[in-house]
């Protein structure tokens, strides 16, 4: 007899593979969309209604190209680069909160692959793997403009990834947990709205910020930067390969969106929640909570791209001052603040 | 099962540190001993240290190694070992890997394999019991710890001041 807590979480885990390739696939095209959209154009709209058949004529295209590895390139360490990009991209979500706990056979189950009660150190150390499918790729090619897109790449991460890491810190300080299933449960209060961006304003947008950079994403784009790099750390790559690279950006995008969420935007906490919970049969209040989630999580995803069509890209110089200078020590005040409002209202209470 | 498991992370990490000694390109000795971390943060999973592996992750492959690689790509060290060995560079390394085994091979030798002074529970390694302990029990080794880092990282930024003066 297989455990039936198992079987949930297999089907969990493959559910949430597939759901992140095809949101990520769909985001290579509402990006385009949104793109044309702020221009004034129409955007692709050949492939099927809507152009909707777009990403997958997308796909074809990439397993059909030439894969070509160039001679004087390192074969193994050209492979590993793009894999573990994606690998990376994708094990984030395993600790994601999707929605609140569901009972099987008797026992409750949370809606989440692992709810390790170290969630938030698990996303930083994978975060921190990231970079290294870029170094390694972009080192392998052999080639100036790879190896230059690389070193900016890890140069960019390392200096993000500090800033984040303190704006993490400030929200587990407030919630007393560095498991992301408590964090999103603590902020059901005041009627589903005690969400973390009302409580941590400074926090939330230095955490938006440095997903950004993390994620590459414009305005931080320094590493793929076309006008002076050609295409950064992928010029070499070619086919699916390139592929990988292109896709892991929107995995990465889609994860972060839902990790901007549960730290900050409450997660699928939604004003009104112990009324819906109350009219409803169980089963409906999950699927409810769960598609709150995914509003709030493709909504982040629309921002990552609104942004990127309306702010032009940092001087390099200027994105390591940003990160260093101004983001690092905010994020060290914020968690003062943070320190001093706690020790403070623990006074108050005694 | 997890005697099984034990041994093959064991494996992998002695493998792994012998294939970075023996590695002649210094891109390579940096991906083993990354694997090398890899396999020893499994073992502190699996003594239920989750808190001090994915430290261990974040810190030793997520940032030392990413400097190291960094610097490799900056010095571009894809020729293997450039410098010369003398005579005397050879005597110097036997000398000082020789003396260091003798302490250890020492060390090792004269203590006895002793019970744990805690049981492992499933709370061992949780950040919870981790934090009680640090801030009660060794609150004085952690804080004299953390102004050596303090120190550390002042000193880097001094130098750093003194090459803009001079060059």
């Amino acid at each position: 007899m297989i455990d039936p807590i198992l079987i949930f979480k297999i089907i969990l885990v493959v559910v949430l593979f597939a759901l992140s390739l095809a949101i990520a696939a769909y985001s290579t095209y509402a990006e385009r969309k949104v793109a044309a959209f702020m221009q004034d154009r129409l955007g692709p709209n050949r492939a099927g209604p809507f152009g909707l058949l777009q990403p997958l004529a997308d796909g074809v295209k990439m397993f059909m190209k030439e894969d070509f590895i160039p001679a004087a390139s390192n074969r193994f360490l050209f492979i590993a680069g793009p894999a573990i990009t994606m690998i990376t991209a994708l094990m984030t979500s395993a600790v994601i909160p999707w929605g609140p706990n569901v009972t099987i056979n008797g026992t409750s189950v949370p809606l989440q692959v692992a709810d390790i009660n170290i969630g938030v150190l698990y996303v930083l150390g994978v975060v921190s793997l990231g970079v290294y499918g870029i170094m390694i790729g972009g080192w392998a090619s052999n080639n100036k403009y790879s190896l230059l897109g690389a070193v900016r790449a890890s140069s960019q991460m390392i200096s993000y990834e500090l800033a984040m890491g303190m704006s993490i810190i400030a929200v587990v300080m407030s919630t007393g947990s560095l498991s992301l299933g408590s964090i999103v449960n603590a902020q059901s209060d005041w009627a589903g709205m005690n969400w973390n961006v009302f409580v941590q304003p400074l926090g939330c947008l230095i955490f938006i910020i440095c997903a950004f950079a993390e994620c590459n994403r414009t305005p931080f784009d320094l590493p793929e930067s076309e006008t002076e790099l050609v295409g950064g750390f992928h010029t070499e790559y070619s086919s699916m390969k390139l592929g990988f690279f292109l896709f892991a950006e929107y995995v990465n995008m889609f994860i972060s969106s839902a990790m901007i969420t549960c730290l900050y935007f409450g997660g699928y906490n939604f004003p009104g929640m112990e009324a819906v919970q109350g009219s409803v049969g169980d089963i409906w209040f999950v699927l409810i909570c769960v598609a709150v989630m995914f509003a709030k999580v493709l909504f982040f995803v629309f921002f990552f791209m609104w942004i990127r069509w309306t702010i032009p890209r940092f001087r390099f110089d200027q994105l390591l001052n940003l990160g260093w200078k101004v983001l690092l020590p905010l994020s060290i005040l914020n968690v003062l603040i943070t320190g001093a409002v706690i020790i403070f209202f623990e006074l108050k209470q005694n | 099962m997890s005697e099984i498991f034990f041994y093959a992370l064991s494996a992998i990490a002695i493998a792994c540190s012998l294939l970075m000694l023996f590695q002649r390109n210094a891109m390579y000795s940096v991906l083993y001993l990354l694997v090398c971390f890899f396999a020893v943060a499994g073992l502190y999973i699996m003594l239920n240290a989750q808190f001090l592996a994915v430290v261990h992750i974040i810190v030793y492959a997520g940032a030392i190694m990413v400097l190291f690689l960094y610097v490799l790509m900056f010095l571009n060290l894809n020729t293997p070992a450039a410098f010369t060995k003398t005579n005397f560079l050879r005597m110097a390394a036997i000398m000082t890997g020789g003396s260091l085994f003798l302490l250890l091979f020492a060390s090792f030798y004269k203590s006895e394999l002793v019970e744990m002074p805690m049981p492992v529970t499933n709370t061992t390694g949780d950040v919870q019991t981790l934090g009680k302990v640090l801030f009660n029990e060794f609150l004085i080794p952690f804080e004299l710890t953390s102004v050596l880092f303090l120190s550390a990282m002042v000193g880097v930024i001094i130098m750093n001041k003194k090459d803009k003066a001079n060059g």
